[in-house]
């Protein structure tokens, strides 16, 4: 059923008895053209653009847990296309375009809400690298604004901009169309969007094997039977290298702990969402009033989806001393999500030495607003077996070659990204 | 000063002696001590406290703990203003200012309550599928209306002024909670000889027994919890800590917990408002009690509904009737407690049990007078600011009251025991969710363990501490001693999720109070493919509230498991997540707010840039002279002031924030000889080198200068930014690929103060100060080193420059730094010696083309950089293969050039970008970029250096320099990367 006012209405009328499911629970059939290992927002959005571009609807999406439980339902609902490297700018800024229409173009409601994204800095070392960020973007095509000090703070009054904070703020580089979106809506959006077109989505159905002959992939092995696939996408965020070893890859990956953090929910008091330059802290108020931040990784690699005491504690820090107004406010909940992190920062897309199976993950803390467009350049490959062209920097060969794409500098040290 | 209308003439555990005033929404009441606001409040008839979050209906005070969905109240005022408190757990003092929230213009009159008449519009998730058009509105209408809407109380944007803590604890046991699971348990760890910390949230011991009538060992309750916190606190093995909430359990079993030192006090700055605890144990015992289950019906929101064991409490624990004609609703015996205690303190008690009349044994102990209805349900209430009557399922009788007790069971506190992980499973016969394998070193206790009744719970308590005990290695003696309690009718719950027809009247039989879900919301929630906990919380906002679910979530689970058809011992949990109960930021930071976010670092010359005009800059957790204004000089004529001086005769800086490494041992040498892409070993004695060391990825990762001072004895700096990560990679080195090496190695940064002086003058100055060393060309060459005296102290010198000048590096112990500075300073005198900051410094490098922190951005290999000759091929080094890849040796690369602007007066930036023509936008436009720029006043016109692609074979190119965000484009000019005495000759003099 499309949602448009005159259904909204009718079925108010009728006391809501009459939506459908927003998807079908199918069961997986024997074979099927394209599996797709992992229903989170890639997964789902592969799903939905191999049937929406490249009309290819012989899919199932198979995912091991309830449809959105992993990251996608776990981060911090930036958006953004800030970046410096000329592969990751042009790739986030197709993303950022696909956002502006998603709503429309899969009748739902994800809620995009382009208030800018807001960094701060607070030397002269990192007003320079502010500046080289915001012309690398203005010349990629983006849009960028250097913020000074009273800028940044009619822009976000809650932040501390005296002289006499630790790292007092010097001024800031705003992306105006960055913003956020209501991360579990995405997942939903783009399932019923997949499922509308004929594509099977299939929860509780973990892949436990990949079935490779000569060279080529036949199949899944699930915890609900053997399923045959002509081609195998794996994009299964935190758990890339436990799905890569089924069919024997090594990644230039690591799994770690990101740590995210709600409050109680207040009223409007930041409209954009900020992150601090002096430390590791990043925030956005939700529409419900809740303000969402991170902090950096817990420093350890591990599967567990929960966090430590030191990154509470140093992200409240942030928080009060950042935004002293925070500093009575309550922290509701805090919880942690699985990053896969690649060794320059950046992800991969890419075929592999497996024919018929391809692989996308190493989204690192990054990969929510990368949703649109990781699915369409995906799609793209897996359809055609080629990579497209605002992905083709995301290779696993750039590792040999050395051409990596380090946004931030730090090098083959995955935690540091 | 309105009179406690409701305050019963006796009982509670309240001091009537004292009278406080507090007041609420500006009004004027009163108040004693031992009374939460909550209990004050309804002492003062207040029922009437918030408005619920989405559909702003009225709602009242609806529990005595921390579970309270429905008054949260703001308190305080400017940078004390605190939201969305709990009144049951504020204490009230004198003077105490609360308000309700949520609400505009006031509380009786709410304009937003409208969105209760839009319900039917606004279903759960409704805004998935609405909004959207036209597409722009989102964010310029609806969004900014939902943003105003949503929230609960509101910050006030100023500073907090008061201070928090931070604190270890470390214990054999922790048990949390002090009712009578947890009392019992700390006395027999504690008497067995564990260390012990007991933890509870009030401010008193004894848990639900405060406010119950049935006694153990013939005391009141609250008094035998007193007597055994006494002889507790009178042991040394034993801690406790009251209104102190363990908020979450992390792995390894540390705890994070919240004392709450001032809050039940007149604000004061002189002790901190409160504590965050660390808390480091090797055994849990969860003796965190229950929490009654709400019933859900049509109309069961209204003010006047409350929790039965809540309503009890009042009576007894604080001396407050609630209500006067009541009516109990319930579906288990606990509630019967509340039927005979309100009876008891003369109200009218009606009560409503939903079982069959047979199967309740408790209907015995019910006392005269009270009327009692088997079988039936309340199916709806009436009233709006307040409760006026309820209506009877089967019977379709109304009954008029001014209070409606509900309980649907019991759930166990077990958000500790859950937090790492553990799922609970469903326990049939007490129709909760229980821990019933709570793992390897945790226990519970009592509520907690789904146990309800008292005798059963001492006894559980006293297991549990005697079993930790044991597991930490304590003796255990003789036998635990179980006192004597009270008798309890049995408790014989049977489930009840929703009254029957709580169906047909979905919309308004709420399941969580505060986020106004209610059973349609979950109805449309399973009709739509949510059904599953997971997504039903996600779609509906079902438990994301500040209670997160402690009330609705497992009537919800029942209710969506009945929905999907299947039992609810498989409809599954949500996940218990980490903080049981709020906690402001500001206590979790402790002392690190504000400016103590940070350790700032200070060298050791501090007080004198301080006192000669610095202005400083952050460089990490340092503070750095920037430039050093005299009288009307702005930043640029400081900085050209300060280089000139370098240029002309000699001046100073403070180097101190160098990292610096001390080593020593045979293998040193070699040691070095790894890391750098130069040869070290080879070095002669008394003799500095200018090193670079790569990452294992073959980038630079950083550069300084190596030192041989002895045969296996070598120091070296490293830069300022790099200089915890280059020891730790040298502890990776050494301890993971090259153990076998002899060497040892240790960070002297913090012990070493650090001066740079440099001009023509330098040796003149310093031969001033300096003695035991000949400083002459001869005696002291470019990149010796050597050792003497300056100021009485031992100095190590280093004849080296950034700055192209004859150049000293002045190493000396860091408490001897400032007297060091200063002999400097006296020596210089003569020759005009003028100290300068970091901005001189980048000058001073850039006009002699040495790279530092901008060109070192971890993107650039030594080729790229023009130090590829330093690369030693006669040996390996960390970085080296990976430095041959193709993608690091091939063309396209960005190689590091010297900029100037085509006219002279062009104004270069740092991070402008370089590009060949003006106005293309695309991914490959930039060519590069200006990596460090300044005015040379030495070249009278702006200097840079930059990477450029292929930038080595480009030199005499015309390029522009742009940056978009200031709009500027300069034209430039590529050079060569040095700009002044490109044959090195004066720094050799
Ligand atoms: C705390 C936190 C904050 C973040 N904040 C941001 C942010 O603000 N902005 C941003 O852009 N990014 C952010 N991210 C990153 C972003 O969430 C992820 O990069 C992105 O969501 C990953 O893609 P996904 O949605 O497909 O992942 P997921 O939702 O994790 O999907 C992977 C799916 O694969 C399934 N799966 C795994 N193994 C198997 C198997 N064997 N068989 C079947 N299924 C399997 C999993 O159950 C899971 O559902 C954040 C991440 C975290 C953890």
């Amino acid at each position: 059923m499309r949602y448009s006012l005159s259904s909204i209405l009718r079925n108010a009328a009728t006391g809501h008895k009459h939506w459908p499911k927003q998807w079908r629970q199918p069961e997986p059939k024997k074979a099927y053209d394209i599996v797709i290992v992992g229903g989170g927002g890639h997964g789902l959005a592969t799903a939905y653009y191999l049937a929406r571009n490249h009309g290819l609807t012989n899919i199932a999406v198979l995912e091991k847990g309830y449809l959105g439980n992993g990251n996608i339902g776990r981060n911090t609902t930036i958006v953004r296309s800030n970046y410096l490297c000329p592969e990751n700018g042009q790739f986030y800024e197709h993303s950022l375009k696909l956002w502006e229409g998603l709503s429309q173009d899969l009748n739902y409601n994800v809620m995009l809400s382009q208030r800018g994204v807001l960094n701060t800095f607070h030397t002269p070392a990192q007003r320079d690298a502010a500046i080289r960020r915001g012309n690398a973007m203005r010349l990629h095509g983006v849009d960028a604004v250097l913020l000074n000090r009273e800028e940044v703070k009619k822009l976000a009054p809650a932040i501390d901009c005296s002289p006499g904070a630790r790292f007092p703020v010097r001024g800031g580089l705003l992306q105006p169309r960055g913003g956020s979106v209501r991360h579990d809506a995405v997942a939903w959006g783009f399932a019923r969007g997949a499922d509308a077109r004929g594509v099977d989505i299939i929860q509780n159905c973990e892949v436990t094997g990949i079935r490779i002959e000569s060279g080529r992939v036949r199949g899944v092995e699930t915890t609900r039977g053997s399923i045959a696939a002509k081609k195998i996408a794996i994009v299964v965020a935190g758990r890339s290298t436990l799905v890569g070893n089924m069919a024997g890859l090594r990644l230039p990956i690591e799994s770690h702990v990101l740590q995210c953090f709600v409050t109680e929910p207040v009223k409007p008091i930041l409209d954009t969402v900020v992150s601090f330059g002096a430390d590791h802290f990043a925030v956005v108020q939700s529409d419900k009033g809740g303000l969402v931040f991170n902090g950096s990784l817990d420093g350890y690699n591990s599967y567990a989806q929960r966090g430590n005491m030191e990154t509470l504690e140093s992200v409240a820090a942030c928080a009060s001393s950042f935004m002293p107004c925070m500093s009575r406010l309550r922290l509701l909940r805090h919880w942690g999500g699985i990053n896969d992190m690649t060794m320059d920062g950046s992800p991969i897309i890419t075929r592999t030495p497996v024919k018929g199976l391809y692989f996308n993950g190493g989204w690192c803390y990054g990969g929510f607003k990368a949703t649109p467009a990781s699915g369409w350049t995906y799609a793209h490959l897996i359809a055609n077996d080629e990579p497209h062209e605002f992905a083709s920097g995301f290779t696993l060969s750039r590792f040999e070659t050395g051409l990596v794409i380090n946004e931030n500098g730090a090098g083959p040290q995955p935690g540091l990204h | 000063m309105t009179g406690q209308s409701h305050r019963l003439p006796q009982g509670g555990l309240i001091d009537r002696a004292q009278t406080l005033s507090f007041t609420f929404d500006g009004r004027a009441l009163s108040a004693h001590p031992g009374d939460t606001l909550a209990s004050a409040l309804l002492a003062n008839g207040v029922h009437l406290t918030g408005r619920s979050f989405k559909y702003h209906r009225p709602r009242g005070l609806y529990s005595s703990g921390p579970e309270e969905p429905n008054a949260l109240v703001t308190l305080g005022t400017s940078g004390r203003t605190e939201p969305n408190i709990p009144a049951t757990m504020v204490e009230v003092y004198d003077g105490l200012v609360a308000r309700s929230q949520n609400r505009w213009p006031s509380l009786k009159f709410d304009a937003l309550a409208v969105n209760s008449l839009l319900k039917p519009f606004f279903p759960a998730g409704f805004y998935y599928k609405t909004f959207m058009w036209p597409r722009s509105f989102w964010c310029r209408l609806y969004e900014p209306m939902i943003r105003r809407a949503a929230g609960l109380g509101a910050l006030a944007n100023e500073p907090d002024p008061d201070r928090y803590k931070h604190a270890h604890a470390h214990c054999d046991i922790l048990v949390v909670g002090a009712g009578p699971a947890g009392l019992m348990a700390a006395r027999e760890a504690a008497l067995a000889g564990a260390r012990v910390l007991l933890a509870d949230e009030r401010p008193a011991p004894g848990g639900h027994l405060s406010g119950e009538t049935i006694g153990i060992d013939g005391k009141p309750g609250a008094a035998w919890a007193g007597a055994v916190a006494d002889e507790l606190a009178a042991m040394e093995n034993v801690r406790l800590l009251s209104r102190t909430t363990v908020y979450g359990r992390y792995d390894g079993m540390t705890f994070g917990a919240v004392e709450r030192v001032g809050d039940h006090r007149a604000p004061d700055s002189s002790s901190p408002r409160q504590r965050s605890w660390t808390i480091h144990s090797d055994q849990l015992i969860c003796a965190a009690g229950a929490i009654e289950r709400p019933l859900v019906f049509a109309g069961n929101d209204r003010p006047g509904v409350m929790l039965a064991a809540a309503a009890r409490s009042y009576v007894n624990r604080y001396g407050v009737l609630p209500g006067r004609n009541v009516v109990v609703f319930t579906n288990n015996d606990d509630a019967y407690r509340t039927a005979n205690d309100l009876a008891g303190a003369g109200a009218r008690v009606t009560l409503v049990d939903s079982r069959a009349e047979g199967e309740v044994a408790a209907r015995a102990l019910l006392p005269a007078g009270v009327e009692a209805h088997y079988g039936e349900y309340v199916a709806g209430t009436k009233g709006r600011a307040h409760l006026r009557g309820v209506t009877l399922a089967s019977s379709g009788r109304g009954i008029a009251c001014d209070l409606l007790c509900v309980s649907g069971g019991w759930n166990p506190t077990i958000h500790l025991l859950s937090h790492t992980g553990r799922k609970p499973v469903w326990d049939e016969a007490t129709a909760s969710f229980a821990m019933t394998d709570p793992g390897d070193g945790a226990f519970a206790a009592g509520g907690a363990a789904a146990t309800f009744d008292l005798g059963l719970t001492l006894r559980e308590g006293a297991t549990a501490g005697r079993a930790a005990a044991r597991a930490c290695g304590c003796r255990l003696s003789g036998k635990a001693d179980i006192p004597k309690a009270g008798q309890l009718p049995a408790y014989g719950v049977e489930a009840l999720w929703r009254v029957p027809d709580a169906m047909s009247k979905a919309q308004g039989s709420f399941v969580d109070l505060q986020n106004d879900v209610t059973v349609a919301d979950l109805e449309l929630a399973e009709r739509e493919g949510f059904g599953h906990a997971e997504h039903a919380k996600r779609y509906t906002t079902l438990g994301m509230a500040t209670d997160q679910g402690k009330l609705g979530n497992v009537n919800a689970l029942g209710i969506l498991s009945e929905l999907r058809d299947m039992p609810v011992a498989q409809a599954g949990t949500t996940t218990f997540r980490p903080l049981a109960t709020p906690v402001a930021l500001g206590a979790i930071a402790g002392q690190a707010r504000g400016r103590d976010l940070r350790p700032v670092r200070h060298t050791a010359m501090y007080r004198w840039h301080e006192s000669h005009d610095a202005v400083f800059t952050q460089a990490g957790l340092w503070l750095r002279p920037y430039y050093y204004p005299r009288e009307g000089e702005d930043f640029a004529a400081a900085a050209a002031r300060e280089v000139h001086a370098v240029r002309s005769s000699v001046g100073m800086v403070d180097i101190s924030t160098l990292g610096k490494i001390e080593l020593k041992g045979p293998d040193a040498g070699a040691f070095l000889d790894r890391l750098y892409i130069n040869s070290i070993s080879k070095m002669k004695l008394g003799r500095t080198r200018y090193g670079v060391m790569l990452r294992e990825d073959g980038m630079v990762f950083d550069d300084g200068v190596v030192a041989r001072l002895g045969e296996d004895h070598f120091f070296i700096t490293v830069t300022t930014a790099h200089a915890a990560q280059v020891m730790q990679h040298m502890e990776f080195c050494h301890q993971v690929h090259w153990p076998e090496l002899d060497v040892q190695f240790c960070s002297v940064s913090e012990a070493w103060a650090a001066i740079a002086v440099a001009g023509p003058n330098t040796r003149d100055a310093l031969a001033r100060c300096v003695t035991g060393l000949d400083l002459s060309n001869e005696a002291f060459p470019f990149l010796a080193a050597g050792e003497g005296r300056i100021d009485g102290a031992p100095v190590r010198i280093f004849r080296v420059s950034f700055s192209g000048e004859l150049g000293y590096e002045i190493f000396a112990p860091a408490g001897s730094g400032a007297g060091v500075w200063r002999a400097i300073m006296e020596a210089g005198e003569p020759y005009g010696i003028t100290s300068f900051g970091t901005e001189a410094m980048t000058v001073l490098r850039v006009e002699k083309g040495h790279v530092a922190g901008p060109e070192l951005d971890g993107r650039t290999t030594a080729a790229d950089l023009g130090l590829g000759r330093m690369m030693a091929r006669k040996k390996d080094y960390i970085g080296r293969a990976m430095a041959e890849r193709e993608g690091l040796v091939g063309a396209g690369r960005q190689q590091l050039i010297g900029l100037k602007p085509v006219g002279k007066d062009g104004a270069l930036r740092m991070g402008a970008h370089l590009v060949n023509e003006l106005g293309a936008v695309g991914p490959d436009v930039s060519q590069g970029r200006v990596t460090s720029a300044a005015y040379s006043p030495t070249c009278g016109h702006f200097i840079a250096l930059g990477v450029l692609r292929d930038g080595r074979s480009r030199i005499g190119e015309r390029l522009y320099a742009v940056s978009p965000l200031h709009e500027e484009q300069v034209e430039v000019t590529v050079t060569q990367g040095v700009f002044v005495d490109a044959q090195g000759e004066r720094m050799r003099v």
